[in-house]
């Protein structure tokens, strides 16, 4: 179970949260002008990276804000947290 | 009070406390401080269980947690509990214990046959056979059911009640003994928050076995006054009783607490009789000791056959002496103090030590105290079958592969044996850490570190005390330290004077002059009965890699999870390879450390508070009105109201007509609620739902449908705008939080510069909806009936009055395509508000309305309920609702994919209307249609009914169905096979509005 | 290959069973193959044991980075049942649970596949309702299936609670009674043992690193023993298949989630039939050692890692004290955790990928053991024609894109 810190709340355990899948996947801004595969691209497919993943996590039981954070997947280790919208930050797993 | 086998003194036992027990009907005596195994070992009780394949007796092998033999099933009735480890279970007045796995009884057991044929039934046996007939295997599976599993599960439920801990701490010490408390002193004194917790009754660990002395004194005294340093310190938990189970991601441990397991009584019913915690700790410092290895040898499964280490626990903490006549097999020197204890307890002893010409302290004081030593020798064969009565020894040739000289036989009824030393890396492998294999003493030890954890002590390879005691300090310095607290003074290790001691000789499998398999067996997982010969068949087969190997075995798969096992299999199949043993693999250690009680897991989570049901403001009236519930999501709903003897349907019935002709009243507080504020409100809900908002009027209420991006209806609602820049959206009851949460996910993350802030009030509103001819006279009756004509408050509009006096929103809307008035109060006043309507209701028959009743109502309106009509499967088109769906206000979600190639066929599931042939037939929801019937399935399915009941109203049987081109299909004939057998059900293809198309009565 | 039976086994019984053979060769990689299947696990070796044996296609390797079985194969909780909702899919898991009641005669090995039957429970009249459209479903589909109420649920069950007051009643149940468990290690080696026997080259500890592709089409892989060519290849990595995917080149509709089981300690037989309850998400059945084998539910988050949270496992814990009280005494003795690699639609994907001659068979999720044999047959037809069966077809990763899912995840919501 992990140890997330919340970018408002602080750390608190995972059962607090919940996540939402990878993070920085724009809905196409003309969704007419994007061909069948684009759109599903968009709707469907996800990166589900064995390494570092950047993901939407929302604190539910708490400020139900959503926030980004950089996690590696095999080690399961959180590497940055940082808000929507912001930069994905470099970091090494 | 026989305790032929208790030593007149010494011991940790209170010998003024005699304790009574039984087991396996036999009234047994120990003293308070004793195990069920120490006690039973005093009464001379060697024989105590079978093992799980062949039923060969078993007796008493460890002093701990890695016990695989000495399983019983302790207490009776309610209370029973298999499988308890007989060295953990602490004695108390009134235990009954019971041998599990023999039948009739322990000392004859019919199932033994199975050893007569062990021949036939070596390792993956079952995988060879057992296949013809193929229809036989139920049979043989039967069988080999009942004589598998050990103990019996309880037959009640289980009165106890256990309980949760959620902790934080900076630093948790896994394990009290020498290395555990001299880590928990040494952060303690730090300052830091320190939780140490351990299995047994007393912290202690080894030392409360040893008789090496601390400081120059004896060990004990050092443990007391640690555990009272610790005990008067601030922010420090001392947990006895406690094991450390699992060590999971981001430092998070938990730990169960046997409260009161130790005592006779029933608990007082305010003690828990469990207790798990819940731990995030900062640092953990593991001091988990070590597990003696058996050794291989011809026939080592004797009760009677015990590690030397746990003969000495026995002797030195429990004053029993198990045997008078010992043989101590060993290929280390630790086995020599087990061998100078039982000598000096008054046991004839000798040493059989694989080494040659072994050398050193222990084993000059071995020699002094009068032990015979056989070096170079073996103990090859064991005599007697429930208990030892004597062993064979030979010597062995240089390389230890083979015997080298004649046999000498002893007799004896203990044998004391070691292999040497497997540090406990079972919480550091859970924690992901790197193991490594030492040759020195061949085992695996911590190696590198995945989580901010450090090992001390036996479990980090420390064989000798003063090692122990010196990274026990270390590590809990350096614990506190990476905790964010200084170091202080004054906590180095004490001085310890103990022995030297030499090297280990490992013999993986102690040859017996015969060939393995031939003549007795070598066993590795005493448990599983897994034998060397086993891991040589697995080898032959290829189930080679060390995984293939526990899995084809069944090696370490027994409820010590292979604790005495795992090494010696590893290290039988290296050889076989000519591999390293680290080349072969290492083991994986899965929590728990030891079995851990479901119900302390579920902790106060079971029954009631499994999943908090919600209930309305109105909810104790609907109980005091004989209402029948339903759960709907977490909500109990009204799901009728039968009177006397009334059936479900003739209630039902008599709600529904009252609904149309008179007046009915429903608790629809349930229904999602999410207040919506922001000056881009109207532009938000403009993208979430399919049809346009910017335009309705303040005051106005409509419909919506939600689409995930796929296209596919996922939730409805009325949203009325209450503001310019304010909307209150109605959601599915069980919809609400998704609902929520979706708002959320577009407004924070994609479209964060919109000024819109969702809030959810579901909880905050009660609704009382009043349907029906009458309902204007009825609520009129409670406000200004004036107010509520046709044109003063039309049809789909929302209106602030006070009700009953009480300040309320009233919403002209309705999901029974009825006259209705949607009353919300504030929650505080839902029940006066429905107090209200009901008593202005009685000289119109007001008639309380379940859910099954709006079921009706709205399907003769042809009204949909997401969830029920559709499956996430299906579009705003799909539904015949394409006028639902904007065609000019530009993009929302989910319209993109209506343009996908197989979203846009015109083959589609569409809602339809169904009625059967007999009007009184109603087709079961979930039935399929089908366009012939065919003698026998496979038959191909166009449909499947959604919505189904008998309408008072239409009267008749109506039903919703989703059928491929059903709109095109009206007045078609279709089947509804029956799962009864009974013939299919003739059904014919209609609108699927029943009642009132013109929607008329809603708007009157 | 020398057959197991009774009577072979009493004859190296005499021998002191020092002449069995291996179950299967470990031979070096060879330069070229026709066909190469990356993945040992049960649907890899099943691709290969009936390519060889349906197709006559036996120049085939099957490449497995570890041991083989070692991934979800044995890992999950060996449910096999084939009560489905869809066409496609009841297709497809009947196809399979018709091939599991032969197999063990099929591989002469015994997967000890136990017809007890498979219980879904209702706990209110929603599930009741999509139990009831299943059922139906599944019946005209010509599989068996049937509907329990609450009492024969108990007759079926005795240590369930099917008290009304309970928080979750049991108001009924569908029965699958030809569904069931078996033994899961057993599939891989039996798989494998016949696959060797017809010449295919089972390469274990052979991890693939990276595909050659020319021209959009592959020609071979590069692995930790060397380069290994072939014109036709599939990918059966559950749990890995969006890395390889990657290295191929394309993206998928998959993520990567734990799922955790766990079993107790063993006891006397007490439960004769499989139990699952997808409202609590308890999945339950005692194996023939005794123990209970629990499935539980899977975290939201992708992690290759093969551990899951905590919480689940605590939370699935007061909804089986509440459903099967009699457990609160028994005792968690080993938990694990798999990858289950999931769809949007909760369907598989069987079929081409973007790469010419690289086919895919994935994302099984939840439904992976069962489907062992049919999506080793249905994938070597498909490996064999160059072309996706009948069977295969609608998993076809394009259904994404036209929007023909096949959505089992039924995403009912609770309505009304």
């Amino acid at each position: 179970m992990f140890l997330i810190e919340c970018p408002w709340c602080g750390p608190r355990s995972q059962t607090e949260f919940h996540c939402h899948g990878e993070a920085h996947i724009a809905r196409p801004k003309y969704p007419d002008a994007v061909s069948d595969a684009e759109w599903a691209d968009y709707v469907f497919n996800r990166s589900n990276t064995k390494g570092v993943i950047y993901e939407r996590w929302v604190h539910n039981h708490g400020c139900r804000r959503w926030f980004n954070v950089a996690r590696d997947t095999v080690s399961d280790r959180i590497l940055a947290v940082y808000r929507v919208g912001g930069k994905r930050p470099e970091v090494t797993p | 009070m026989s305790q032929k086998f208790r030593l007149a003194e010494g011991g940790r036992i209170d010998r003024t406390r005699p304790v009574a027990f039984r087991f396996d009907g036999a009234t047994l005596y120990g003293y308070a401080g004793d195990t069920l195994a120490s006690a039973l070992l005093a009464n001379g009780v060697h024989l105590v269980g079978r093992s799980f394949k062949y039923h060969r007796p078993r007796g008493i092998l460890s002093a701990g947690a890695e016990e695989p033999n000495a399983l019983v099933q302790l207490r009776e009735g309610a209370r029973t509990e298999p499988n308890m480890r007989a060295p953990q279970v602490e004695l108390f007045n009134g235990l009954v214990a019971e041998s599990q796995n023999r039948w009739p009884s322990l000392r004859f057991d019919v199932w033994a046959v199975n050893g007569l044929f062990s021949r036939f039934l070596p390792a993956g046996f079952y995988y060879k056979t057992f296949m013809w007939p193929a229809s036989r295997w139920m049979t043989y599976e039967k069988v080999i059911r009942n004589a598998a599993g050990l103990g019996k599960g309880p037959a009640e439920p289980d009165p106890d009640r256990y309980e949760h801990r959620n902790v934080w701490c900076d630093v948790l010490v896994a394990g009290g003994g020498p290395a555990g408390l001299m880590a928990a002193l040494a952060a303690a004194r730090s300052g830091a928050r320190v939780i140490v917790a351990d299995e047994q009754a007393e912290m202690g660990g080894s030392l409360l076995s040893d008789t090496t002395e601390i400081g120059g004194s004896p060990a004990a005294d050092w443990v007391a006054a640690v555990f009272d340093e610790l005990h008067a310190t601030a922010d420090v938990t001392v947990l006895p009783r406690t094991t450390v189970a699992g060590y999971y991601d981001h430092n998070y441990l938990t730990l169960l607490e046997r409260v009161t397991d130790h005592l006779g009584a029933e608990p007082d019913g305010k003690t828990p009789r469990q207790r798990f915690w819940k731990v995030r700790a900062k640092q953990v410092v593991l001091a988990t000791g070590a597990i003696e290895r058996p050794l291989c040898f011809r026939d080592n499964d004797r009760p009677g056959v015990m590690l030397a280490g746990a003969v000495r626990n026995y002797v030195n903490r429990y004053a029993v002496l198990p045997g008078r006549r010992a043989v101590v097999f060993t290929n280390n020197d630790s086995a020599y103090g087990a061998a100078i204890d039982l000598a000096r307890a008054g046991a004839a002893v000798k040493v059989v030590d694989l080494r040659r010409e072994p050398a050193g302290d222990l084993i000059d004081a071995a020699e002094s105290a009068g032990i015979e030593i056989m070096d170079g020798c073996a103990v090859t064969g064991v005599k007697g079958g429930k208990q030892v009565t004597g062993v064979t020894v030979r010597r062995l040739d240089e390389a230890g592969d083979e015997v080298a000289g004649g046999s000498r036989s002893m007799g004896c009824d203990l044998v004391a044996m070691s292999g040497g030393w497997n540090p406990t890396v079972h919480l550091f492998s859970q924690s992901r850490g790197k193991l490594r294999f030492d040759d020195g003493l061949a085992a695996f030890v911590p190696d590198r570190s995945f989580a901010a954890e450090r090992s001390a002590g036996s479990c980090n390879g420390a064989m000798t005390l003063s090692a122990c005691l010196k990274q026990g300090a270390e590590a809990g310095r350096s614990a506190a330290s990476d905790a964010g607290f200084k170091a202080k003074a004054g906590s180095a290790a004490p001085k310890v004077d103990e022995p030297e001691t030499g090297a280990t000789r490992s013999v993986w499998v102690v040859p017996s002059g015969k060939p393995l398999g031939r003549g007795g067996k070598h066993f590795i997982d005493f448990q599983n009965d897994v034998t060397a010969a086993d891991v040589h068949l697995a080898h032959r087969e290829g189930y080679v890699s060390i995984e293939h190997l526990k899995r084809y075995t069944t090696t370490g798969m027994g409820t010590d999870q292979g604790k005495t096992s795992n090494v010696n299999a590893l290290a039988i199949m290296a050889q076989l390879q000519g591999a390293s043993v680290p080349e072969v693999g290492t083991t994986t250690f899965r929590p728990p450390y030891t079995p851990v009680g479901f119900g302390a897991i579920a902790g106060r989570n079971t029954a009631e508070f499994m999943d908090p049901a919600r209930v309305t403001a109105m909810h104790d009236w609907h109980v005091e009105h004989g209402a029948v519930l339903e759960d709907v999501g977490q909500w109990k709903r009204p799901w009728y109201y039968p009177r006397d003897g009334e059936l479900m349907r003739d209630a039902v019935n008599r709600e529904v007509l009252a609904a149309r002709n008179s007046v009915g009243v429903l608790d629809a507080s349930t229904l999602g609620k999410i207040d919506i504020q922001g000056p881009d409100a109207a532009r938000f809900l403009n993208m979430i739902y399919t049809n346009a908002w910017l335009k309705l009027p303040v005051g106005s209420c409509r419909y919506g449908l939600m689409l995930h991006e796929d296209g596919m209806v996922f939730d409805d609602g009325v949203t009325t705008r209450l503001g310019k820049n304010r909307f209150l959206m109605t959601t599915t009851t069980g919809g609400a939080a998704n609902v929520l949460t979706w708002l959320e996910e577009w407004l924070q993350t994609e479209w964060p510069k919109m000024k819109v802030f969702c809030t959810s009030v579901t909880e905050q509103w009660a609704t009382v909806a009043v349907c029906g001819p009458y309902a204007r006279h009825v609520v009129g009756s409670l406000t200004e009936y004036d107010k509520l004509g046709p044109r003063d408050f039309e049809f789909m509009t929302m209106r602030e009055m006070d009700v009953a006096g009480i300040p309320a929103r009233v919403f002209r809307i309705s999901f029974t395509g009825e006259l209705a008035f949607e009353i919300n109060v504030p929650r505080r006043y839902g029940a006066a508000l429905w107090e209200a309507v009901w008593e202005a209701g009685q000289k119109y028959g007001i008639t309380p309305y379940g859910t099954e009743a709006m079921h009706v109502l709205r399907a003769e309106k042809g009204f949909i309920i997401v969830g029920q009509d559709t499956d996430g499967t299906v579009t705003p088109m799909d539904l015949g609702m394409d006028w639902m769906v904007a065609k000019t206000k530009g993009d929302f979600i989910g319209r993109r994919s209506f343009a996908r190639e197989d979203t846009a066929r015109d083959d589609r599931k569409q809602l339809v209307g169904l009625f059967t042939e007999d009007p009184h037939q109603v087709l079961v929801e979930g039935a399929q249609l089908v366009e012939a019937v065919k003698p026998a399935p496979p038959m191909r399915m166009v449909g499947h009914v959604t919505s189904s009941y008998y309408s008072p109203n239409v009267g008749r049987s109506i039903a919703l169905a989703m059928l491929i081109r059903g709109r095109a299909r009206m007045g078609q004939t279709l089947f509804a096979p029956r799962l009864d057998g009974g013939a299919p059900l003739e059904v014919t293809v209609t609108d699927p509005m029943f009642y009132d198309r013109g929607g008329v009565r809603a708007r009157g | 290959m020398p057959g197991y039976s009774a009577f072979t086994l009493v004859r190296n019984a005499l021998s002191y069973h020092e002449n069995w053979q291996r179950a299967w060769r470990s031979p070096e990689p060879r330069p070229e193959y026709d066909i190469l299947v990356i993945g040992g696990g049960g649907h890899g070796l099943a691709t290969a044991y009936y390519l060889a044996r349906e197709h006559g296609i036996n120049n085939v390797a099957v490449l497995e980075k570890g041991w083989i079985g070692g991934g979800n194969t044995g890992r999950n909780t060996t449910i096999v049942r084939s009560n489905y909702l869809w066409d496609e899919s009841a297709a497809i898991y009947e196809h399979s649970l018709k091939l599991w009641e032969g197999l063990s005669q099929e591989l002469n090995f015994n997967v000890m596949f136990s017809q007890r039957g498979v219980m879904n429970l209702a706990h209110n009249l929603h599930d009741w309702r999509e139990l009831n459209r299943r059922v139906h479903a599944i019946r005209l589909n010509g599989i068996d299936s049937e509907i329990l109420n609450a009492r024969q649920v108990k007759e079926e069950a005795p240590i369930l609670n099917v008290s009304r007051d309970s928080r979750y009643p049991i108001i009924g149940a569908s029965m699958q009674r030809r569904g069931g468990t078996a033994r899961h290690d057993a599939v891989a080696w039996g798989y494998a043992r016949g696959a060797d026997a017809r010449g295919v080259d089972i390469i274990q500890n052979c991890e693939v690193t990276g595909f050659v592709i020319d021209n959009g089409k592959v020609a071979g892989v590069e692995t930790t023993r060397g380069r290994i060519k072939a014109g036709r290849i599939g990918v059966v990595v559950a749990g890995h298949s969006s890395v390889l995917a990657e290295m191929a080149g394309f993206r998928m509709p998959v993520e990567s989630n734990p799922l955790q089981a766990l079993v107790s300690d063993p006891i006397k037989p007490v439960l004769d039939c499989v139990v699952m309850s997808s409202a609590v998400h308890v999945y339950v059945s005692q194996s023939d050692r005794g123990e209970f084998v629990i499935g539980a539910g899977s975290d939201a988050h992708v992690s290759y890692s093969q551990r899951g949270s905590f919480d689940i496992i605590e939370g699935i814990m007061g909804a089986l004290c509440e459903l099967v009280p009699m457990v609160s005494r028994m005792k968690l003795m080993r938990q694990w955790g798999g990858i289950v690699d999931v769809t949007p639609d909760r369907s598989p994907i069987i079929g081409k990928t973007p790469v010419e001659g690289l086919f895919i068979n994935c994302a099984w999720g939840t439904g992976g053991f069962k489907s062992t044999p049919g999506s080793g047959h249905a994938f070597a037809a498909t490996l064999a024609a160059g072309e996706p069966n009948d069977m295969a077809g609608p998993f076809t990763l394009d259904r994404f894109r036209t929007g023909f899912l096949i959505d089992e995840a039924g995403a009912a919501a609770v309505a009304h």
